[in-house]
Parts: structure tokens; sequence; C-alpha cells
């Protein structure tokens, strides 16, 4: 047992001392803010300003069409024909082509001719700007006030309740199940960047020979186990301190923002929400909330169950970690070098992805007959529950939860138990291939 | 308790082929024993048995008259034929780690280490990495971490490779003096010259089985081939003549003029008093003197003609 210890202090010591586990762990989390508002920005920002040439068969109808914050429309006489021919050559983005028969009685649809596609917010803001014309001239044509139309018009978004045995009713959004997802992410990059590393550890004693030399002093599995575990405890170390920095940032930040935040500072604010709402045609939802109002009570970061995401998360990312790094372990004592890892690694990984897939899809569908197998095989289930418990689980699925639980424990006891086999043949075979079919030999008979 | 080590009808089978066909050995405590045999004859894999990195299909291995126990890994110091250590690691740091495996307290292990160090005149590596170090200084690391317990067993595989023959005489000058102390050792080589000059007793392995055991004098006894040499003054032809009663000549050479040196064969009822009988009325005797046959052609007159039986 001490000699377990000193093999864990080891790999855990030479590994938290370097240099980029130190980088990493500090930089980690701004890093990853930096990307996901890096991803979200150029999803969300269009290509450039549009210069749209309109081609008004109903001139002068459309000719009150208002520019855009990012797009401006020119008119022509031209018909349809003559304005693609000079269209290549033109400073036009794109050419919209109005029909002599949208008058929004009969059925007909504007054309937009573009050279790059323009995002959908552009195209979804000309419709609207369109649509506005079509509606005064109905206005017009039916005898409407405008005030009249404003009061009847409607838009409204379901409220979504979630309906439990306690009798409470608890709202389901899908901003919950990103958070599920995020940890889920976490874990999955965990396995992956700390099991690849357990397997690099292994190949590297087994290339620099030194393997011959420990096992003459420990057991073959109290080295692979103290790998295992010394390596578990530098990602956890990660992970909190990832978690005190993260918490240390949205504090400080709640804090700030709570002293800034003034009666004045509130009403100008929600005057500027209010206009915003009605140039954009939008009326405001009763439960609308502003994601990065970070003290709002009813705001994302204070409405998830922080306690028992963490809890779990650590525990599946133990069980998920301790059943894949047992795997890894024995593909690095199969190969002689890192490059014939790939053959084994494949089946590793294919699990994982399909876990990682599947918690993506359950975003949108978080309560599909999948999520539900997902969640208790524990192949997936560290990634797959997170997502599922995200949005709270309530006693009637209480023991779905222990019986994905128990099943981890025995399935990384599992693999524990045939990684080690491997292992032990392993890591004492040098310049020989190994095939499958060699591997279920040296579990069969070792 | 006579034999620190004995192994009995020790097996071993891996997936295809018998690596161990029931060998037994015997290791007199405080002996330089030297398992010897061909590549691949199956000696790293019974040293592997006795360092209990792999079991034995059958058979047992008794150390200090004991079954192999976990305790005993500490008695036991083992380098390997294919070294290594972490390149990343700190040297001192790394000669701690592998010592405390070994059930070495701390401070124990970092006085001894400091000892050997100096001994070597190598402290000031105590804080380079070992990617840093020359392969003969990782060699010498290695020999460190090796025996800086002080084990009673100390097993020993082809460890002069890669030392240059200042390392060398260093290395087996430690071996001896350990060996004077009392620590036995087992040294599995096929360089024949330095069993002979530290080896006393041996045991032979070819194709999985022991083929030839014993000290060193005795099985060169068994490998005498009753040839002697004689050194005299006189004519070959007079020598050569008064031979006749049944020794043959072998070889000779003309040292001087009229001073030679022959081999000759003496026939088993024969002796090589029968001899000297026969030629001192013909030449002068300077000497006489038997030829025992080295261990290199023990080694390869032994696992030949095993090889010819198998």
């Amino acid at each position: 047992m001490d000699k377990i210890w000193l093999i864990i202090k080891r790999e855990y010591l030479t590994r938290v001392k370097k240099k980029s586990f130190i980088i990493m762990t500090l930089l980690g989390p701004f890093l990853m803010a930096l990307a996901i508002a890096l991803i979200t920005y150029l999803g969300m920002s269009d290509s450039g300003p549009q210069n749209i040439l309109v081609v008004d068969d109903m001139a002068p109808v459309f000719d009150r069409l208002e520019d855009g914050s990012n797009y401006k429309f020119d008119y022509s006489d031209m018909d349809l024909a003559d304005a693609k021919k000079l269209f290549s050559e033109s400073e036009y983005t794109a050419i919209l082509w109005i029909p002599e028969i949208m008058d929004g009685e009969r059925s007909s649809r504007p054309f937009l001719y573009f050279k790059e596609q323009p995002s959908g917010r552009v195209i979804r803001s000309v419709e609207g700007k369109i649509e506005k014309v079509i509606e005064e001239m109905k206005m017009a044509k039916y005898g409407i006030a405008k005030s009249d139309y404003d009061k009847v018009r409607t838009n409204l978004t379901i409220a979504t309740y979630k309906f439990t045995d306690e009798g409470e009713e608890e709202e389901v959004r899908t901003e919950k199940t990103l958070v599920g997802f995020g940890f889920g992410l976490l874990i999955f990059f965990f396995i992956m960047m700390y099991g690849i590393q357990v397997m690099r550890g292994v190949v590297e004693e087994k290339t620099n020979r030194i393997i011959e030399v420990i096992i003459s002093s420990v057991k073959p599995f109290q080295l692979m186990m103290g790998k295992i575990l010394g390596i578990a405890m530098v990602g956890l170390t990660q992970f909190i301190l990832w978690v005190i920095l993260m918490f240390t940032f949205v504090s400080v930040t709640q804090t700030v923002l709570m002293s800034q935040k003034d009666e004045a500072m509130l009403n100008q604010m929600e005057q500027v929400q209010t206009v915003q709402q009605m140039q954009s045609g939008e009326i405001a939802g009763a439960d609308d909330f502003n994601p990065f109002d970070l003290t709002d009570p009813d705001n994302l970061i204070n409405r998830i169950n922080w306690p028992f995401m963490i809890g779990l998360f650590i525990f599946y990312f133990i069980g998920g970690y301790l059943l894949y790094a047992a795997l890894f372990a024995a593909i690095g004592a199969a190969v002689d070098n890192e490059t014939d890892t790939q053959q084994f690694l494949f089946p590793v990984m294919i699990p994982l992805y399909i876990a990682y897939m599947l918690s993506s899809l359950m975003i949108e569908n978080p309560e599909s007959p999948a999520s539900f197998w997902g969640s208790i095989i524990p192949f997936t289930s560290p990634i797959v529950m997170l997502v599922r418990a995200s949005m709270g689980i309530d006693s009637a699925e209480y023991w779905q939860l222990a019986l994905s639980v128990i099943l981890l424990i025995a399935g990384f006891i599992g693999t524990t138990w045939i990684a080690a086999k491997i292992y032990r043949v392993g890591i004492l075979m040098y310049g020989k291939k190994v095939s499958y079919k060699e591997l279920w030999k040296w579990i069969r008979f070792h | 308790m006579n034999n620190i080590l004995e192994t009995q009808n020790v097996r071993k089978e891996y997936a295809g082929h018998t690596a161990l066909n029931g060998v037994s050995i015997e290791v007199p405590k405080g002996s330089i024993f030297g398992l010897l045999g061909p590549n691949g004859a199956g000696k790293t894999t019974l040293i592997r048995i006795i360092n209990q990195i792999t079991m034995p299909d059958s058979g047992t291995v008794l150390l200090n008259g004991e079954q192999l126990k976990e305790a005993h890994r500490s008695l036991i110091g083992y380098l390997p034929e294919e070294r290594g250590l972490y390149r990343k690691m700190k040297v001192g740091e790394q000669c701690l780690y592998i010592a405390q495996l070994k059930g070495m307290e701390y401070k124990d292990a970092l006085a001894k280490l400091k000892f050997w160090f100096e001994k070597f005149e190598i402290i000031q590596w105590w804080d380079k990495k070992v990617e840093e170090l020359s392969k003969g200084m990782a060699q010498k690391i290695q020999f460190i971490v090796t025996v800086l317990h002080e084990p009673e067993l100390l097993i020993l595989d082809e460890p002069f490779s890669g030392f240059d023959p200042i390392n060398t005489n260093l290395i087996k000058d430690e071996i001896k003096r350990m060996n004077e102390e009392g620590t036995t050792i087992i040294f599995s080589t096929h360089n024949m010259s330095s069993v002979e000059e530290i080896c006393q007793d041996i045991a032979l392995i070819n194709h999985s089985e022991k083929i030839l055991s014993g000290t060193v004098r005795e099985v060169k006894n068994d490998f005498k081939a009753n040839e002697y040499q004689i050194e005299f003054v006189g004519g070959l032809l007079k020598f050569t003549n008064a031979l006749w009663t049944g020794a043959s000549l072998i070889s000779s050479q003309e040292i001087e003029k009229d001073h030679h040196l022959a081999t000759i064969k003496i026939p088993d009822n024969s002796s090589p008093n029968d001899v000297l009988t026969n030629i001192l009325p013909h030449v002068q005797v300077r000497g006489l003197k038997e030829v025992l046959p080295s261990m290199n052609d023990i080694f390869i007159q032994a696992i030949s003609s095993n090889t010819k039986t198998a």
C-alpha cells in the first residue's frame, strides 16, 4: 500500500509541477471563454455590408424599403434580365427581385440573387421590411388604422413546465441542458486528455525500459493503478482550481454589478430594451431575462443546482475516467510506441464520441429513449447522465440514477480487471505487433 | 542453509513456446554465480521469475529456504539487460523514488545515495535530468540504484554492456567488494572471459533447459580432454618416438633451437607419469602443465552437442 502511494505521488507531482500544467490551469477558463465567445461571434456576425439592388416590378410600391444596419438598398428601372447581366461586374452584392404580383393576396415570393450567401439575420431582416410594406399596403386597402392593427397584433412564446411527483413545477429550459452539455463536454475532454496521458505514461515506461526495474519492486497492478489514480488527481486538481477561479470571477462580477445597479441605470436599461424590442417587432415575454445580468436571481447561473451538479460531475468524472483510463493503460502496454496506438484507440474512442453526439442532440430533445439508455450504459453514462441531471432528477427517476451509478462502478472494475491482464503481459512484450486475437489470448490465459 | 536461492523444476510456457522446461538451479550463499546461455535460451525468463516479475507455470523458487513472497523483493537487487530511467526526471529525485519503491526509508536512501554519488564523483549530476546524461553516465546511476538497498542477492543481466573499460573495472571492483562483504551475485552473461575471471559457480541453459552446472573447476574437469603441455629441450623427432606408448602429439612449436612446446593427448588408461617415464631418457623436460578447456570452449561444445541431440 505504501508503494502505490509512492507511485501516485510521483505521477501526480511530476505532472503538477510542469509549466504546461500551471499555464493551462490558469489560462484554461479564459481560453475556453474566449473560444466560446469567438465561435459565437463568428457564427453570428455578418460577412460584410450588403449592397442590394432592388428590381421592383411593382414600382413605386417598394421604394420605401428602409436600409438595415448592415445593408442598404439601391433602386433601378432595369428589368431583371438586364440587372442579372450587369450583376457580376457591379458592386452590388445581391439583387432583390420583387415580382409584379407581390401584393400579399396572390401567392408569390420575392427573390434574392446573391454572390455570397448573406447571413440568416440579414435575410430575416429584409423579409421583415418587405412584410411591413405589404402590411401597410393591406391596411390601406382594407381601411385598418395603424393603431388598431398594433392592438390586435400578438406574439407569444410557450412557457414550459415540468410536472414532477412532488407536485413541484419546474421550468425546463434549453439553457439548462446547455449547462449539462457543458459539464458533459468537460468530462469528455478530461477523459480524453487524461486517458491519453495514462497511455503515454505507460508507453514511456515501456520504451525507456524502466518498467522492468519498477516491476521488480512493485506488482504491475500497483504500478498501473498508481499511474491511473495519480493522473486522476491531476485532473481533479485542475478541475477544482477551475471551479475556484470561475466562482471568484462570477462573484466578483456580481458584487461589482450590484453596487453599480441604481434605479437610474435600471430605468435606462429598460428603456433601451423596450425600444430595441419595438424596433425588431417583438413583444417581450413576461419571463424574458438577460443572460448576462448576473444579479438577476432568475439568471441561469443562479438557477442551476450547482452542488448537485458538481457532486455528480466529480463522481462521473472519476468513474468514467477510471473506466476509460484502464483501457488506455492496456493500449499503452500492448504497443511498442505511440504510433502503433491508433488501431486500438479507435474502438475505445467510438463510445466516447457516441456519448458526445448523443448529448449534443439532447440539448434539443432531452428525454428520448436514446438519452435514457445512454445515461445507463457505463461507457456513455458519464457524459449523457450529466445532461439529464442538469434538468433536475425527480424522485421517480432516482432508481435510474442509482442503476447508472452502480453500473458505472461495475464497469470500471470490469475494465480494470481486463486491462490489468493485458497490461501484465504487454509491458514485457517487445518487437511484436499485437493483434486483437493476441489480446484475447492474454485475457483468457493469464 | 547453504543455498541462498534454489529453483526446483521451474516451467514457464508462453503462447506457442516453452521458455523454461523444468529448470533447477542452486545458488550457494556468498558465491558469484554465472547464469550462462545463448540468446533466447530462457535466462531472462528465469531471472524475471526470481524477481517476481512473472510467475512460473509450475515448480518452486526458494529464497533462503522460503517460497518467494512479496517481502523478498527488497532482498534482491536487479539490473536488467535492457535498462532505462525516466528521461525527464531529475537524477537525485529518481534515485530516491526507486530506492523507496525497494522499501528504503527516505532519509536512509538519501544518506546512502550521497555516499555513492560522492564515491563515484558524480554529485554534480544530482539535479540534472536523465536526458542530459550520456549513456555511460546513466548506466552508473542505474548500477547505484540497483545496489543501494544493499540486497542479499544481486542479479546482474549483462552488467558490462555499454560500459567503457574504465567503468567496467570500476563496476567489477564494486561487485567483488560486495561479494567479499557477503552479497551473493548472479551474473547472467554470454561473455565467457568475465565468467572465468569472477564466477565460482555456473549453470548453463540452452533451449529452455539446464544442460550444465557446478563449480567452474568441476565443469572444467568434466570437459577436460586429458591434454597436457610439455616444454622440453631436445629433438622433436626423439620426443615423438618416445611418445609411442599411447599419447599422441596434437601440436608443437619451437621456441628456440631445440627448445619445444608440445601439446599432447594422453589416453584414459594412461597418465602423465607414464608419459614422463617414457620421454625422460630422450629429452630434457622443462615443464608439464595440464591444459584445461576455456569456458568459451565449454560453452560452445556443450551447446553444439546439446543442439545436435535436441
